[in-house]
């Protein structure tokens, strides 16, 4: 039974739905049967009751005239007239006379005339008993343990009684008509069953499969997001329905969360490794500048040898290298700068153009600029610029980049566009830290430095790239809020 | 039944009405039948109405009737001018009426009474044997199936009344044949000649029989018409019955009734039941 119990829905369902549907079809057949048998009993009452009655009032001249040949013929005549199988079919008439003697029946060789009807058989002496108690009507008697059914007919005319009219009929004709229809009965239940189950078993399944898959990605949840569930499914709007559609809305939750999560990591990593940058960038600018200072000072004012100062020529230009990159990595966006105006960002066209001729893709300028900005005017073009060169060079060469560039809702928006080819899922998580992207065009801090400014002004940066009409399509977004404080 | 209660009451009264005799030419003859044969084939008596009225040229009405006595006294009353009894009935009413002619059976004048049992009682092998037991007879005014047995029965030093346990009338040996087949009783005397051409027609209700003795010869059921018949239609019947054997037609009837012809009789014939009927004071 536990067994049961565990079963999957898949097979639970369809299982109870069958036994349900096998169950109600043998109530009802069963029910049918004993009505069937109820109705054969009370057909076969009501015909012999007939044919006894009538037989009885014919019996009687026949029988007060001695007419035994007559009387026969009145008993004989329903047994030419029936088929075999009738319920009616009797299997025996028998005319008894005052003194239980046969009289005359239909089956003189085991009920002979003037046979003491008493000994013939047992059941027949007690059945002769109930026959002699009063009464007038016809009875039917059915002895226990009895394979017979009796019908007991007075043969009397006002104060005459001339003797009894037995009906007797065999309890197998019954019982054999009876299996009859209980074959009948059983074939349709079986019909139906047959044309049921099917019905049952995709109704079945068509709850449990839902539930099934629903399960399955509950399962799932704890290791990780699962997919979404096809919402066709279980189109329907009952309770299956709706928990579908509420599995689907607490996924999408826990993906933005998620996603939320993610970004908030990512930031914070981007943030931390700021820190450490400026962290280190400082600690290297001190020393550096001391050193540069002592070499100048040697340089100045030492009597110095062709080769020391050959040396002296390469260690500062070591050095200049070394205070050039810890530069880049000290982004200072805040710096003092005049606000950035419309022309700042032709500026930065006619600086970027005989690159991108160089590579040969073209530039789609849409610059919608019209007044100053409250924005540090260097720090803008430093991004737009890294992020223009970037665009060129992702570009293969007859590729376009498109620039928007818009200040709209208290906010500047640039949007560099290019081509090229579409970024890793890899390189996206590590865009924006420093060397992540560090390739034979450069160190990489180009895009580092973007989001340091972009940050350091409030704004935001993202990337989407994805995969457009067979070719790339990565856009830099950069969202910057007007009038923070400078 | 070719006679409806009113056709005869009509007919009594036309009767009544029209005393004059010799009867008109139009005037119906009334042949009655007997159980003597096997009276229920009613397409066989219409064909055989039509043969006669054919032959002799004017209307035939038969009458049929269950049992003897009704025919005996249809006979008496003058409700019948002619008609086929069996040989108790005529000897019973010799002085009342004329013998016109006699079947000829297996080409002789004569039938015998079979003593039969019941297939289910095969054991029962002779009359003696069959004392205490339900016997059927076929009618008391037979003589194969009532006389033959009793008068058996008194040969051998027997009460009739007594030495069965119980008897019944069928009033036909047809039916007779069939409650001994049945078992109704263990055994029957039955008209030799019915039971020869019942076997012939129906042997599955036979079979159920068992034929355990044959009596001696007596005359067949003979054709008879009352004292009152005028001449002429007597000659004119008894011509057409003696002539129905040489005509293609009556051949074929008489084939049907399992017959040879008619053959102008003897009362001498009938000697032997008169004598038995006298052995019971019956004469």
């Amino acid at each position: 039974m536990r067994f049961l119990l565990n079963l999957s829905f898949r097979y639970k369902v369809p299982l109870w739905g069958s036994l349900l549907i096998v169950a109600t079809a043998a109530i009802i057949s069963s029910t049918l049967l004993l009505r069937s048998y109820e109705e054969l009993k009370s057909d076969l009452l009501r015909d012999a009751t007939g044919q006894g009655r009538t037989m009885a009032t014919t019996l009687f001249p026949a029988i007060l005239h001695d007419q035994v040949w007559r009387a026969y013929e009145i008993i004989k005549a329903p047994f030419g007239r029936e088929s075999g199988d009738s319920p009616g079919q009797a299997e025996a008439f028998v005319v008894l006379d005052r003194r239980w003697q046969v009289y005359v029946s239909t089956d003189p060789e085991s009920l002979p005339m003037l046979a003491d009807f008493r000994r013939l058989a047992p059941e027949y002496a007690a059945l002769a008993e109930i026959i002699a108690q009063p009464g007038s009507e016809t009875r039917l008697l059915e002895p226990d343990g009895s394979e017979h059914l009796f019908m007991a007919t007075p043969i009397r005319e006002e104060q005459a009684h001339l003797g009894t009219l037995v009906q007797i009929y065999s309890k197998k004709v019954l019982h054999s008509r009876f299996l009859k229809s209980a074959e009948q009965a059983a074939l349709i239940a079986l019909l139906v069953t047959v044309l049921l189950l099917p019905l049952g078993w995709y109704w079945g399944q068509r709850t449990a499969v839902p539930l099934v898959r629903l399960t399955e990605r509950m399962e799932e949840l704890g290791r990780r997001l699962p997919d979404d569930l096809a919402p066709e499914l279980y189109d329907y709007q009952d309770e299956l329905g709706r928990l579908y559609r509420a599995y689907n809305r607490t996924l999408q939750e826990l993906r933005e969360k998620e996603q939320i999560e993610r970004q908030m990591i990512h930031s914070e990593r981007l943030a931390a490794i700021g820190k450490l940058t400026a962290g280190i960038a400082h600690e290297i600018n001190n020393p550096l500048l001391g050193m540069l200072t002592a070499l100048d000072t040697l340089r100045r004012h030492g009597e110095l040898s062709p080769r020391t100062l050959k040396t002296l020529t390469l260690l500062e230009r070591g050095l200049l290298q070394i205070k050039e990159t810890v530069g880049a990595l000290l982004v200072e966006a805040k710096v003092k700068s005049r606000d950035l105006a419309p022309q700042d960002v032709e500026d930065v066209r006619t600086l970027i153009e005989p690159q991108a001729r160089e590579q040969g893709v073209s530039l789609r300028w849409d610059n919608r600029l019209e007044a100053p900005l409250p924005l540090p005017s260097s720090s803008v073009r430093q991004v737009l610029i890294n992020l223009l060169l970037n665009a060129v060079q992702a570009s293969a060469p007859g590729g376009e980049v498109s620039v928007a560039i818009t200040a709209a809702s208290a906010t500047l928006s640039m949007v560099v566009v290019n081509g090229g080819q579409v970024l890793t899922e890899m390189q996206t998580a590590h865009l924006f830290e420093p060397f992540a992207n560090a390739d034979a065009h450069g160190h990489g801090l180009g895009l580092w430095v973007c989001y340091q400014i972009v940050r350091q002004l409030g704004g935001d940066i993202a990337v989407e790239s994805e995969a457009h009409d067979g070719a790339g399509r990565t856009a830099f977004k950069v969202a910057i809020p007007l009038g923070t404080p400078r | 039944m070719t006679l409806t209660r009113r056709t005869f009451l009509g007919a009594c009264a036309a009767l009544a009405m029209t005393p004059g005799r010799p009867a008109l030419p139009a005037k119906a003859l009334r042949v009655g039948m007997t159980p003597a044969f096997l009276h229920t084939q009613h397409g066989l008596l219409a064909e055989w109405r039509g043969y006669m009225e054919a032959k002799l040229d004017r209307p035939v009405e038969i009458v049929q009737r269950d049992s003897y006595r009704e025919t005996i006294d249809l006979l008496r009353l003058e409700q019948l001018d002619f008609s086929w009894v069996c040989a108790y009935p005529y000897v019973y009413l010799r002085k009342q009426v004329r013998l016109v002619a006699v079947p000829l059976y297996r080409m002789e004048p004569y039938y015998r009474a079979y003593l039969i049992v019941s297939a289910k009682y095969a054991h029962l092998q002779s009359l003696s044997q069959l004392r205490g037991k339900v016997f059927a007879y076929a009618d008391p005014y037979s003589n194969t199936g009532y006389l033959v047995p009793r008068y058996q029965l008194r040969t051998m030093g027997e009460d009739p009344a007594k030495f069965f346990a119980r008897t019944f009338f069928t009033y036909s040996h047809h039916k007779l044949i069939q409650a001994v087949a049945d078992g109704l009783a263990h055994g029957g005397s039955v008209d030799g000649y019915v039971w020869d051409s019942l076997d012939a027609l129906k042997p599955e209700i036979t079979r159920r029989t068992l034929l355990v003795s044959q009596s001696p010869e007596f005359g067949f059921p003979p054709v008879v018409a009352r004292r009152g018949v005028a001449d002429e239609d007597f000659a004119a019947v008894q011509k057409m019955l003696v002539m129905m054997r040489y005509d293609p037609r009556g051949k074929a009837l008489l084939q049907r009734l399992n017959l040879n012809g008619f053959i102008l009789g003897h009362p001498d014939l009938y000697d032997k039941v008169a004598e038995m009927m006298r052995a019971f004071g019956e004469d």
